[in-house]
C-alpha cells in the first residue's frame, strides 16, 4: 500500500444504527459495578460468542470521578466495535441509565437490576436476551467503507529508546499519511508529554487549542507536585523503561512525542473517554498507564489503535484491536508472538520510514478487515477504568 | 553494522542498537536525521538501548538528544561511557 493510494483506499466495517463504522462485532455483557461480574460472566458462560468486561468499580462513586465512569461504560457500550450490549447493575436505577446511554446509538440494548431477582433469575433473564443479541449480530455482514470511516488512535508502553528511534516515528509517519484524509485520530498520555510539553504546544491548530492544552498539561503537573514522594523514577519512567535503557522523563516525553509525526497538527483536547466532534488529530487529556489510556481510547469511539513498544508491553483491549509494533530487535526475538508489525529494520538501514510507515498502515487494513491482532488471538482484554480519587 | 544510532547532529548520546557492546570495542554509528556517520570508542560495556557518551561531560552539563535537554548530568561521564541513570538525572518532577 503506498501513500498516494490513501485517497481510493477502503475497508470492510459493520456500518451501525448511527452511520459510525466498526471493526469488529462483538455482544458485551457490561456489569456497571463490581457486584454484578459474577452475574455478567455467568452470561458470558451461557452464550457463546458474547464478552463480559469484569471491573473493580461503581460503587460509591461520586461527582466528577462518577461522570467518568459511567462516560466510560457507555462510550464502551456505544464504540462501533460493538453490536449489541446486557448491562447488569445490583440494582435498575444506573443499570437503566448506562443501558439508555448506549441505546442513544440505535443498537440493541437490554438491561437488568440483580435486586429482588438474585443471581439465578438474573442470569437467565440476561442469558435470554444475550443469546437473542448474539443471533441477531452474527448475521450482521461486513460492507465497504472509506478509510474516513476509521477512527485510529495510539498510546506507546514499555518504551525505550528504540521506541524513539523506531516504533514511535513509524505511527508518526502513518499518522502524517492517515491525517490528510480526514481519519479521526488520538494521542493522549499527559505527564508523558513532559520535556517536550513545548513541541506539541507549537503543534496546536490555533491559540485556542493550545491554551486548553497548557491548562490540562499544567493541571496534571500539579497532581504530580501534591503527591509525588520522588523524582518519580521507577514510576515515570518505569522500572521497563530503565531497564530499557530510558533515563529521564524528558528523554521518555521526546520519544513519545514522534507518535504525532511531522506534519499533523493537534485539532482539539478531549477529556477522558470524551468522543470527538470531528476529522483530525486529537490530543485526549489522560494517564500514560497502558491499559487506562487504551480503555479511554475505546471509550471514546476509536476502533483501531497502534502500540509501539520497546521492552514488550503485552497489553490488549477487549473491544478495541491493539495492533503492536516494535524496534528492538532482542524484544521481537524473545517476544515475537506478541508483536504484529516488525520494524527492526529501520534501526538497520533496511527500512526507510516511509517504507516502516506503509507497513503499519498495510497491518491496519488487515486488522479492520478482521484479521485478529496478535494481542486478540493471546486473549488479551484488559478493560482497565481510570479513577479521578477516593470513592465516598 | 550499525551499532549506535543518534538522532541528530549536535546530540550528545547514542543508543546502542545491538547486544553485546563491549568497553574496548569500536563502534560504528548512525545520525538519523542527517544520513551522517560517526565512530566512537565504547569504554564500558553497554546494553543494547542503552546510550553511550559522545563527548566528555562534568556535573551540572546538561545533555541534549532530539536537539533537546533530556536532563542532567550528576556525575563525570567521559566519551564512549555509559550514560544513563547513574550519572544523569531529570530536571523536572
Amino acid at each position: 500500500m503506498k501513500m498516494q493510494d490513501l485517497s481510493k483506499a477502503s475497508f470492510f466495517g459493520f456500518k451501525r444504527e448511527n452511520g459510525r463504522v466498526g471493526v469488529r462485532n462483538h455482544v458485551l455483557i457490561l456489569p456497571v459495578d463490581d457486584l454484578s461480574n459474577a452475574a455478567a460472566q455467568a452470561v458470558e458462560n451461557n452464550i457463546k460468542g458474547t464478552m463480559a468486561l469484569p471491573h473493580p468499580y461503581g460503587r460509591l462513586q461520586f461527582g466528577a470521578d462518577l461522570d467518568l465512569h459511567f462516560r466510560t461504560l457507555i462510550g464502551t457500550g456505544a464504540n462501533p466495535n460493538v453490536a449489541a450490549v446486557v448491562v447488569i447493575c445490583i440494582e435498575n436505577g444506573w443499570a437503566k441509565k448506562v443501558a439508555d446511554g448506549i441505546a442513544a446509538t440505535g443498537k440493541p440494548v437490554a438491561y437488568f437490576g440483580i435486586e429482588q431477582h438474585g443471581d439465578h433469575d438474573t442470569i437467565m433473564r440476561a442469558s435470554k436476551a444475550a443469546k437473542e443479541f448474539v443471533q441477531w449480530a452474527s448475521e450482521l455482514r461486513r460492507e465497504e467503507r472509506p478509510l474516513k470511516d476509521l477512527w485510529v488512535s495510539t498510546k506507546c508502553g514499555e518504551s525505550d529508546t528504540t521506541s524513539g528511534c523506531g516504533a514511535n516515528p513509524t505511527v508518526g509517519n502513518a499518522f502524517d499519511k492517515l491525517y490528510p484524509h480526514g481519519v479521526t485520530l488520538v494521542f493522549g498520555e499527559t505527564t508523558e508529554l513532559t520535556g517536550g510539553e513545548h513541541l506539541v504546544a507549537e503543534r496546536c491548530r490555533n491559540d485556542e487549542v493550545r491554551k486548553k492544552f497548557q491548562f490540562v498539561f499544567d493541571r496534571y503537573q500539579q497532581v504530580i507536585d501534591r503527591h509525588k514522594t520522588s523524582d518519580l523514577m521507577d514510576s515515570q519512567p518505569t522500572k521497563g523503561n530503565i531497564e530499557g535503557g530510558l533515563t529521564t522523563i524528558e528523554e521518555k516525553a521526546l520519544g513519545n512525542i514522534q507518535k504525532i509525526g511531522r506534519k499533523c497538527m493537534v485539532d482539539g483536547v478531549l477529556d477522558k473517554a470524551e468522543a470527538p466532534t470531528g476529522p483530525g488529530l486529537w490530543f485526549m487529556d489522560s494517564s500514560s498507564a497502558a491499559a487506562e489510556m487504551v480503555t479511554l481510547c475505546a471509550a471514546a469511539g476509536y476502533v483501531v489503535h497502534f502500540f509501539p513498544t520497546g521492552q514488550g508491553n503485552v497489553i490488549g483491549n477487549p473491544i478495541l484491536p491493539v495492533i503492536k509494533l516494535c524496534a528492538n530487535p532482542r524484544t521481537v526475538r524473545t517476544m515475537s508472538e506478541h508483536i504484529d508489525v516488525d520494524v527492526t529494520g529501520l534501526l538497520r538501514k533496511e527500512l526507510n520510514p516511509d517504507q516502516a510507515g506503509d507497513k503499519l498502515l498495510e497491518c491496519m487494513f488487515k486488522t479492520a478487515n478482521g484479521r485478529l491482532t496478535a494481542a486478540e488471538a493471546l486473549g488479551h482484554r484488559e478493560f482497565v477504568l481510570t479513577r479521578l480519587y477516593e470513592s465516598a | 553494522m550499525i551499532h549506535f544510532v543518534v538522532h541528530e547532529e549536535g546530540d550528545g548520546v547514542g543508543v546502542v542498537v545491538v547486544e553485546g557492546v563491549k568497553a574496548g570495542q569500536s563502534l560504528s554509528g548512525w545520525i538519523m536525521e542527517d544520513d551522517k556517520d560517526i565512530e566512537v570508542s565504547a569504554k564500558s560495556d553497554i546494553p543494547i538501548g542503552h546510550k553511550v557518551a559522545l563527548r566528555d561531560y562534568k556535573p551540572g552539563d546538561t545533555v541534549i538528544k532530539y536537539g533537546v535537554d533530556i536532563g542532567k548530568v550528576v556525575a563525570p561521564i567521559r566519551k564512549g561511557e555509559h550514560l544513563h541513570v547513574h550519572n544523569v538525572k531529570t530536571k523536572r518532577w
